[in-house]
């Protein structure tokens, strides 16, 4: 892929026209990237940069700066594990250790066959299901050693595909209000291609799969994430 | 300071918004500084009024010319507030009335130790091999405001060193204290932002975009500017210590903005250039063609002997032999010819006082009037002197700026700087209307590209109707006027001022000549017809020839025609003052045959050049840092430069070999040191008069004499004022490693004697009440002659007439000759950095045309034209108008088939046709 689609173009050209500043829409504006290729290619970058009016040095040292945005390419599933205090003090460097020998891959590192990623996260404020792992910026916890290897063998079977989108994809229905009317990908609520067909955000929680299968991982929506996302 | 201002409140003006420029002298605050009650100005900084009271703050992110922004934490102090004393950044915070501030308090020094004991957790430490070492603001800061020991005994991280982020521009993360200068600079002052954070933490690294480096012309700023051994230069990279540098402040002569600079210097080799902070010229930045050019002077292939030919070899000789040779070369031409059959091209890199003996040489010694500084390329030297001049403050401080000219980024780069901040922070509007738009157009206001070849034609545009400049007062114009393309003659240019003073009344300009001293060797009557002093051959006829004794009969020829006299067989000798016309003249095949035809050739200069290979005497010149005396810039500001190292071999000053040449032709020039060359200039030179020796050589610290000098604008420095340049705005006091001759500078801090409290002051304010020295035509000291001092010409727009319409294009395109900062030129590829960065030669066309004419980008094309062809690659370039195509002047080596055997640089307009060649 590498340059933005001309539908995302499209979709970037809009949320630009949001801000009374082109610049601020950087940031958005890499989460559309993210989106369309699971990670920041140089090549979005650059049609960031003109659609922000900046320089790609500038787009590259604000996505760099960012946890959630990625500048090299990952796994096609981001396992994000916390090892902030409430993680930790119930045992989430055991799972990472234990994620890493399982994978066979350190913590910032991607499996050869181009499957997974594991990063060491901060806080993500899913203290309460403690300890806590993102896959894709999909809550799940808490996870123990099990759970991350029925994580791994259900990730890789597909039975996740309802609830785990592919890397970057924030939200799978588009915002529509906020853009300015006369922009034509205001007038419908576009859905990503990449979920055609994928059941509506609100109902992700009852479609994941149920039982045993993820008994110590429950998928969670977060909120807070969603609406924070809603731009790209 | 007055004490006026009240101690009241002081914080609300009294303007009312009818009258917003009401004469409100800014009144003044009061603060208390360290328990001393001291006064400031509404706006400023703490960290610049505590200075401006000789109080050091420390700090690494702040920079004087740019904007603050608080990032390294250094500068903390303890500032009163309604909630009581509190740690503030004396470089963000601005101070306010009653302020109490306390720099040394025992919570600001924990503050300040703190900061340095976290900046240095991850810093290296590695000063023994840093380049830095010696003169490290970090070091300095460490041992002035740090703890003094480290508490962090855990390994530190390593990173890969260096970085390479540009072509001369070398980078150590593991030294980054992430002050933010260099991304800062090459944002907010270059417009180049290649440079930026990224990642986070103590991941966070200065770097570029992949494959897009950090190639901009003002990157060595960066490293000048680098408060720690971060970011190295690869010419200056391990090549010196501070401690055994020296350094003597002068001028850069590599183009015509005249940026002050360090020359530093180590065992009688010079090794480094840095900005001075020369406030109306450029504000501590250099570009890189000046902080880097300076290897041309140490250049292997220097002239350091004469040279002459011998059985058609150039072999090394005695000067004695070598100026008998001239000198019996040109009393032949003149007895058997007469003085007329003698030339004389180039010397605009000269110092004045070179320039002055040459011009004296030509016209009282010779009898010639054959003399021009210029090669074709430049403005006609009648129109130069005589239109109305700003300054680049002026122009800065104006309303509008137009820029006819070519690329100034490529020709004058500092003034590009200049003329860049202020459209892009101070709301200068920027006409860009040449030909093809310039590095400026980006921060204009309106870009209305000229036709090439129509520059007057596009005037009525710019201030008729609906044009960016309708009704505008012409007093608030400024034109920056150069040749936009070398394909477009100096006649249309001319032309285009003509109608600029017809249609703005009270325009001024700024002449957009590019070698170093051009504009002196026009006030030095380096061209024919013009004589010292922006006169006239005629209207200084009369004074001439009290002052000198003789005057040639009539005007002479200048460059093209000189050349042209000499194909044709009818000149006799030519003397090269360091030019290059086989290289620099934009007529490649004339001046190949005209410097073959000539019986008798002389080259001067510091390197030998294609031109000077062809010569039948070499004499070999001292080089920039080499020779003193004084130059003079766009402006027509006079500066002194200082000579640093001795010239290679047994090669002389420019005054010096005028002076044996005219004593070989009988005559003494009357010379025997450089001030007393300036003496004689400044009595006998019209324009000049009142620019003491005084004035120009010194006193330390000053900016140079703006000509002609009137009042305040003889800028000496303002009584009270600290003499010392500010050389590195963040270096602390007391530490200045590298010895200075001449004018003293300071790496840093002025220090003002305790009891003495020095306020800033314009300079104007400060010569407010002293008397002007009195100029007027009486006031001549006339040694002994009764001629009346001739008056300086005056811009007649009757003069400069609308060249003939150019020729309808049955060509198809309009070619523009651009420049490029680094070229195929001899002094920039006599530095080894520089040369290669010389671009190579492309066709620019829109992809519009690049279609039409079915060419691929990076295909080849022929260009042709009524004189000749060329092949050459084309490279999309959508910044091109249509129907316009550009090529680089002087990209080719001197070798191979160039640009200059397609162009005639005095039609009007070049036309070409471009064709599709197979391969
Ligand atoms: S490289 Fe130098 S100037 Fe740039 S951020 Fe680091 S310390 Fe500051
Ligand atoms: S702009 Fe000109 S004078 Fe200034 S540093 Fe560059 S070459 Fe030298
Ligand atoms: S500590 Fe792990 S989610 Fe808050
Ligand atoms: S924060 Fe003030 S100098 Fe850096």
């Amino acid at each position: 892929m590498g340059r933005l689609s001309a539908e995302n173009r499209q979709r970037a050209e809009a949320i630009v026209a949001v801000y009374p500043e082109r610049r601020s829409a950087l940031v958005p504006l890499c989460h559309l990237a993210q989106a369309q290729d699971g990670y920041l290619t140089e090549e979005a970058m650059e049609d960031i940069a003109k659609l922000c009016g900046v320089s790609p040095a500038e787009v590259r040292g604000t996505a760099s700066f960012y946890d959630m945005l990625h500048t090299e390419p990952v796994g096609r599933y981001v396992f994000a594990i916390c090892t902030n205090i409430a993680c930790m003090l119930a045992g989430a460097y055991d799972v990472l250790g234990h994620a890493e020998e399982r994978l066979g891959i350190h913590s910032g590192q991607t499996t050869p066959d181009g499957m997974f990623t594991i990063e060491e996260a901060e806080c993500l404020a899913g203290c309460d299901r403690a300890v806590c792992v993102q896959v894709n910026h999909r809550f799940f916890g808490p996870v123990d050693e099990e759970g991350f290897d029925r994580l791994v063998e259900d990730l890789s079977a597909g039975r996740l595909d309802g609830t785990v989108p592919p890397h970057g994809v924030l939200n799978r229905v588009h915002r529509a209000v906020g853009l300015p009317a006369r922009q034509p990908v205001s007038a419908t609520i576009s859905r990503n291609p990449q979920s055609a067909g994928a059941p509506p955000a609100g109902a992700l929680a009852e479609s994941a799969p149920s039982g045993d299968a993820v008994a110590k991982a429950t998928p969670e929506q977060n909120p807070r994430k969603e609406k924070e996302g809603e731009a790209g | 300071m007055p004490d006026t201002t009240a101690t009241t409140t002081t914080t609300t003006t009294t303007a009312t918004p009818d009258t917003p420029e009401a004469p409100a002298k800014p009144e003044t605050l009061a603060i208390t500084l360290n328990g001393r009650e001291v006064t400031a100005q509404p706006g400023e900084l703490i960290i610049e009024a505590a200075e401006r009271h000789g109080v050091f703050i420390p700090r690494f992110c702040y920079h004087p010319r740019m904007k603050p922004v608080g990032m390294c934490r250094m500068c903390l102090v303890e500032v009163s507030s309604p909630r009581g004393p509190s740690l503030q950044p004396a470089c963000f915070v601005s101070v306010a009335d009653g302020q109490e501030i306390e720099t040394e308090s025992p919570a600001a020094r924990k503050a300040q130790e703190g900061v340095l004991e976290f900046l240095l957790v991850n810093h290296p430490l590695d000063c023994p091999v840093c380049d830095k070492g010696g003169e490290c603001p970090l070091q300095d800061q460490a041992m002035s405001h740090g703890p003094g020991e480290s508490r962090f005994i855990e390994e530190k991280r390593h990173w890969a060193k260096p970085i390479v982020l540009g072509p001369l521009t070398l980078l150590d993360r593991e030294r980054c204290i992430q002050c933010a200068r260099c991304t800062r600079f090459a944002e907010e002052i270059a417009g180049e932002p290649l440079i930026d954070f990224f990642s986070r933490g103590d991941a966070i690294e200065v770097a570029t975009f992949p494959e897009k480096p950090f190639d901009s012309y003002f990157a060595g700023n960066t490293i000048q500017i680098c408060p720690v051994g971060a970011l190295t230069s690869v010419p200056y990279r391990f090549k010196s210590r501070p401690w055994d540098l020296e350094q003597v402040e002068s001028t850069c002569t590599f183009c015509a903005v005249g940026c002050r600079v360090a020359v530093q210097s180590s065992a009688g080799k010079v090794v480094r250039f840095l900005g001075i902070d020369s406030g109306p010229v450029n504000q501590s930045w250099l570009c890189d063609r000046g902080r880097y050019g300076f290897e041309a002077v140490n250049a292997r292939e220097r002239l350091g002997q004469p040279l002459c030919r011998k059985d058609g070899e150039l072999v090394p000789v005695s000067w004695n032999e070598a100026l008998a040779d001239v000198g019996r070369g040109i009393r032949e031409a003149v007895s058997s010819q007469g003085p007329a059959s003698v030339g004389i091209i180039g010397g605009a890199r000269l110092p004045n006082e070179g320039q002055y003996a040459w011009s004296k040489l030509a016209r009282a010694v010779i009898g010639t009037d054959n003399v021009d500084a210029q090669l074709g390329d430049g403005l006609p030297a009648e129109l130069v002197v005589s239109l109305p001049q700003a300054t680049i403050d002026e122009a800065c401080h104006s309303k509008y700026v137009v820029v006819l000219a070519g690329d100034l980024r490529e020709e004058l780069p500092i003034l590009h700087l200049r003329l860049r901040t202020a459209a892009a922070h101070h709301g200068l509007l920027v006409v860009d209307c040449s030909p093809v738009p310039t590095a400026l157009a980006e921060v204009a206001a309106a870009v209305v590209p000229a036709k090439p070849g129509e520059s007057a034609a596009s005037v009525p545009d710019l201030v008729g109707s609906g044009g960016p400049l309708e009704g505008v007062d012409g007093s608030d114009v400024v034109v920056v006027l150069g040749r936009p393309s070398v394909s477009e003659s100096a006649d249309s240019v001319a032309a285009a001022a003509a109608a600029f003073v017809r249609a703005l009344p009270g325009v001024r300009f700024l002449p957009a000549l590019r070698r170093a001293n051009v504009r002196g060797a026009l006030d030095m009557g380096l061209a024919p017809g013009m004589l010292p002093g922006r006169v006239t051959l005629e209207a200084g006829r009369s004074w001439y020839e009290s002052q000198w004794g003789s005057m040639p009969a009539s005007a002479g020829l200048d460059t093209r025609a000189m050349l042209e006299a000499a194909a044709a067989g009818t000149m006799r000798v030519l003397v090269l003052l360091g030019a290059d016309p086989l290289c620099d003249f934009p007529d490649r095949d004339l001046a190949t045959r005209a410097l073959e035809r000539i019986p008798f050739l002389v080259a001067i200069g510091t390197l030998p050049t294609a031109s000077a290979q062809l010569a039948d005497v070499v004499l070999p010149a001292a080089g920039p840092t080499e020779r003193g005396g004084t130059t003079t810039n766009i402006e027509g500001r006079v500066t002194h430069l200082a000579q640093k190292v001795v010239p290679p071999g047994v090669a002389r000053q420019d005054w010096v070999i005028a002076s044996e040449i005219a004593e070989q032709l009988g005559l003494d020039l009357g010379f025997d040191h450089l001030e007393g060359i300036w003496e004689e200039i400044e009595e006998v030179v019209p324009s000049h008069f009142g620019a003491t020796v005084e004035a120009v050589y010194g006193p330390a610290g000053a900016d140079g004499v703006v000509l002609p000098v009137s009042g305040v604008g003889l800028s000496l420095l303002p009584p009270g004022a600290d003499p010392r340049r500010r050389l590195d705005p963040v270096a602390t006091p007391g530490i200045d490693s590298v010895i200075t001759q001449g004018a003293p500078m300071f790496a840093g801090f002025a220090e003002v004697p305790s009891g003495q409290v020095a306020e800033s002051v314009a300079i104007e304010e400060a010569w407010a009440g002293v008397e002007p020295p009195a100029l007027s035509a009486d006031s001549v000291r006339t040694s002994g002659s009764s001629a009346p001092r001739p008056a300086p010409a005056t811009f007649d727009p009757d003069r400069w007439p609308v060249p003939g319409a150019p020729v309808p294009d049955s060509y198809g395109f309009r070619l523009v000759a651009r420049r490029f900062l680094y070229d195929q030129g001899a002094l920039v590829q006599a530095s080894p950095s520089l040369g290669k960065l010389a671009p190579r030669q492309r066709l620019h066309l829109r992809r519009k045309e690049l279609q039409q004419l079915g060419i691929e980008d990076g295909g080849k094309v022929r260009v042709r034209s009524a004189r000749g062809e060329l092949i050459v690659p084309v490279e999309l370039d959508e910044s091109v108008p249509g129907g316009v195509a550009v090529l680089g002047f002087n990209l080719e080596p001197v070798d191979e088939p160039g640009l200059a055997s397609i162009i005639d640089a005095d039609e009007v307009a070049q036309t070409v046709r471009i064709e599709t060649v197979e391969d």
